[in-house]
C-alpha cells in the first residue's frame, strides 16, 4: 500500500501514527512545502515572546520520519492531483504515486484588497515559523505595529511581539475582541486585561486607506504605524481538490470517515469543513484537537480500518499576559453566569444538554485556590458527549465541574474499569 | 496495564494520598520536611460532596484526548504512561480542557501536572496507593 500524505502539522502526523498502528509495512510519503520538520504552529508567538525555542517547538522528536519510517519530502509542494493516473504531481516536476492520499494542506492568512496595501513596505501575515521570523526580523525596539484582527491570531501575534515592539495597535471590524469564541461580558474582561498590558484597541472599526505609514479608519481616525500584520482571518487551502472537481463548501468536504467525494482521497484538518457535534452545523473547525484527530480517523480508514470522527465540537484554550480563556461549544440556551473579580464562569444550556461554556480566569495566584477552569474538560465531555443533564446532579456541576455530580453507576463505569 | 483504582466505598476522605502524592513528586527525604507549612498540589485529588467522596488521578487513557489534543507535543504515551514534558509545555491549558477525568491541573512551574504513575522512582507501588490507610486505592490490572 502506498500512502502519499500532503502536510506535516498536526493532521498529517496524526494520520501517520495511525497508519503505523495497523499497517507496519506500507509506504507513506509526506510531503510538506515548508522546509522544516514538523512544529508546532501556535508556538510561533511563544518563539518571539522567548517562552520557547526553535528546538521547543518541535511537534514531534526528531527521529519521528525514521521511527516511522516515513519518506519525508520537506520543501516540495504539490501542484495538481492526477485522480485518474493516482499520483500528485509536485511543482518541481516529479511525480508521487499513491493508493490512498491525504490532502491535509491547512488553511492560509486572508489578505483581501484593502486600498493602498501594495504602499505599505512592511506588511506581514502570522501563520507560518517563515511569517514569525520576518515580522521578528522587521521589528526594532522603536516599532510601531498595527494588527488587523483582533482575533486568535491577532492578539497571539500581539502578546508574541509585546515586548519586542514599542507601540502596538489592533483593529476590528468586530465590536469585541476574539469575537469567534467570546461574547460581550468575556470579551470585555479580557480585553481590559490586554489595555493592561499595552495593547490600544480601535473595534467596530475597520481601515478604510493605506498610506505607507499609516491607515485610516472608517471612522476617520489616523493609526501611524511602521509594521503591519493582516490578521484578518484564514482560508482553507481547498485547491487541490476543487482542481479536480471534487466537493468543496467553505472547506473541503468530508464524511465521519474523513472521505472526500473523489475515491480514495482523504481530506483533514484547517483546509475541510466538518460537522460541529454541539450544533449539527456544517462548518470550518480549524482547531489543532480536531486536525489531530481527524488526521487520525484519515490515517486508520486509509489503512483499511472503519474509523469514525464524529465528536468535533469548536474548543479553545489560549491564554494572554497570564489570563487564560477555556471555551467550547456554542452559545445559545439559557446561562449560568458567575462573576468574580477578574474572573467568569459562564454555561450555555437548553433542552436538557449542555450547548457551551466561556470561563475566564486572570486572578494573580489562582492557581493556588481553585480556578473557574479548574477540570474543564468534564464540561467539555458534556458538550461532546451530549450527555442528558437529567443524569448528573447539574446545580453542582453549575458550579465546578466534577465527577462527583454524577450517578454512582456513571462514576463507577467511568473510574471503576480500564478505561477507554 | 496495571492502573490505580478507587473504591469510593472505602475511602474516608482523609486526604492521605494527596499528600503521598505531593511528597512524592517533592523529590524530597523527609514527608515532614517536605510539607511542611506547603500548600500541596497534588496529582491525586478526593473529590466530596454530601458523604460521597473518592480520589481521582489521571486514567491513563488508551485513547487519550489531552494527547491528542496538545498542541505543543508535550504530552505522550509511553509504555502506557501518559507523561508530560515539562520543557515543552507551554501552559495553555488545552489539556484542562480535554481531560473528562478533570486530572491535570496547572503547575508551578510553567507547565501542566498529572500522575505519571510513580513506580519508577518508588519501588513499583504509586505513594497514593501505598499511603491509603483503608485500602480505598488500589494498583492493578482490571
Amino acid at each position: 500500500m502506498r500512502y502519499v500524505l500532503i502536510g506535516n502539522s498536526a493532521t498529517a502526523i496524526g494520520a501517520v501514527e495511525s497508519i503505523r498502528r495497523y499497517d507496519a509495512t506500507g509506504d507513506i510519503t509526506l510531503l510538506s512545502d515548508e522546509p522544516y520538520a514538523t512544529y508546532s504552529r501556535p508556538l510561533i508567538s511563544y518563539l518571539l515572546l522567548g517562552k520557547t525555542t526553535r528546538q521547543g517547538m518541535a511537534y514531534r522528536p526528531e527521529h519521528f520520519y525514521a521511527d516511522n519510517r516515513v519518506h519525508f519530502l520537506p520543501g516540495k509542494r504539490a501542484e495538481r492531483i492526477d485522480a485518474q493516473g493516482k499520483r500528485v504531481l509536485c511543482a518541481d516536476g516529479g511525480a508521487l504515486p499513491y493508493d490512498r492520499l491525504l490532502v491535509a494542506t491547512g488553511s492560509s492568512p486572508l489578505v483581501p484588497p484593502m486600498q493602498g496595501l501594495d504602499r505599505v513596505a512592511r506588511a506581514y501575515t502570522f501563520a507560518s515559523l517563515d511569517d514569525a521570523l520576518a515580522l521578528q526580523a522587521a521589528l526594532t525596539p522603536q516599532s510601531r505595529v498595527l494588527i488587523v484582527g483582533a482575533g486568535l491570531i491577532g492578539l497571539k501575534c500581539a502578546e508574541g511581539i509585546s515586548r519586542l515592539a514599542a507601540d502596538i495597535a489592533v483593529v476590528d471590524l468586530a465590536p469585541r475582541v476574539l469575537s469567534s469564541i467570546l461574547d460581550e461580558e468575556s470579551a470585555s474582561l479580557v480585553q481590559r486585561k490586554l489595555e493592561e498590558n499595552g495593547l490600544r484597541f480601535y473595534l467596530g472599526d475597520s481601515v478604510q486607506t493605506f498610506s505607507p505609514d499609516a491607515a485610516t479608519l472608517r471612522s476617520g481616525t489616523v493609526v501611524p504605524f511602521d509594521t503591519l500584520v493582516l490578521a484578518i482571518g484564514v482560508r482553507p487551502n481547498t485547491g487541490l481538490l476543487a482542481d479536480i472537481g471534487g466537493k468543496v463548501g467553505r472547506g473541503i468536504a468530508v464524511d465521519a470517515r474523513m472521505r472526500t467525494s473523489v475515491p480514495d482521497i482523504y481530506a483533514a484538518g484547517d483546509c475541510t469543513e466538518s460537522v460541529d457535534a454541539s450544533t449539527g452545523e456544517t462548518k470550518v473547525m480549524a482547531l489543532l484537537p480536531n486536525a489531530y484527530m481527524q488526521g487520525e480517523c484519515a490515517g486508520a480508514n486509509m489503512a483499511g480500518q472503519d474509523a469514525v470522527f464524529d465528536k468535533g465540537i469548536p474548543m479553545n484554550a489560549i491564554g494572554f499576559f497570564g489570563t487564560h480563556i477555556l471555551t467550547a461549544g456554542s452559545y445559545r440556551g439559557d446561562t449560568y453566569v458567575e462573576r468574580g473579580e477578574g474572573c467568569l464562569r459562564k454555561l450555555f444550556y437548553s433542552d436538557n444538554r449542555l450547548n457551551g461554556f466561556i470561563l475566564v480566569e486572570s486572578r494573580a495566584g489562582a492557581r493556588a485556590v481553585r480556578p473557574v477552569y479548574d477540570k474543564a474538560g468534564i464540561y467539555t465531555s458534556l458538550i461532546r458527549e451530549g450527555t442528558p443533564l437529567d443524569t448528573l446532579d447539574f446545580d453542582l456541576i453549575l458550579q465546578a465541574p466534577g465527577l462527583v455530580a454524577f450517578s454512582r453507576a456513571d462514576r463507577l463505569q467511568k473510574l471503576g474499569g480500564a478505561p477507554h | 496495564m496495571k492502573r490505580v483504582y478507587v473504591n469510593e466505598k472505602w475511602c474516608l476522605g482523609c486526604h492521605l494520598c494527596e499528600y503521598y502524592c505531593a511528597f512524592a513528586t517533592s523529590q524530597q527525604d523527609d514527608m515532614a520536611r517536605a510539607l511542611k507549612d506547603v500548600r500541596i498540589s497534588p496529582n491525586i485529588r478526593i473529590e466530596q460532596h454530601g458523604n460521597v467522596c473518592f480520589a481521582v488521578s489521571c486514567r491513563h487513557c488508551q485513547e487519550p484526548l489531552c494527547v491528542k489534543g496538545c498542541i505543543t507535543g508535550a504530552l505522550s504515551r509511553r509504555d502506557g504512561v501518559i507523561t508530560i514534558d515539562k520543557e515543552k509545555c507551554i501552559s495553555c491549558y488545552t489539556c484542562i480542557l480535554s481531560c473528562p477525568y478533570g486530572a491535570i491541573s496547572p503547575s508551578q512551574d510553567g507547565a501542566v501536572q498529572k500522575c505519571e504513575l510513580c513506580i519508577k522512582t518508588h519501588g513499583g507501588t504509586p505513594q497514593c496507593v501505598q499511603g491509603c490507610p483503608n485500602g480505598a486505592i488500589v494498583f492493578e490490572e482490571r
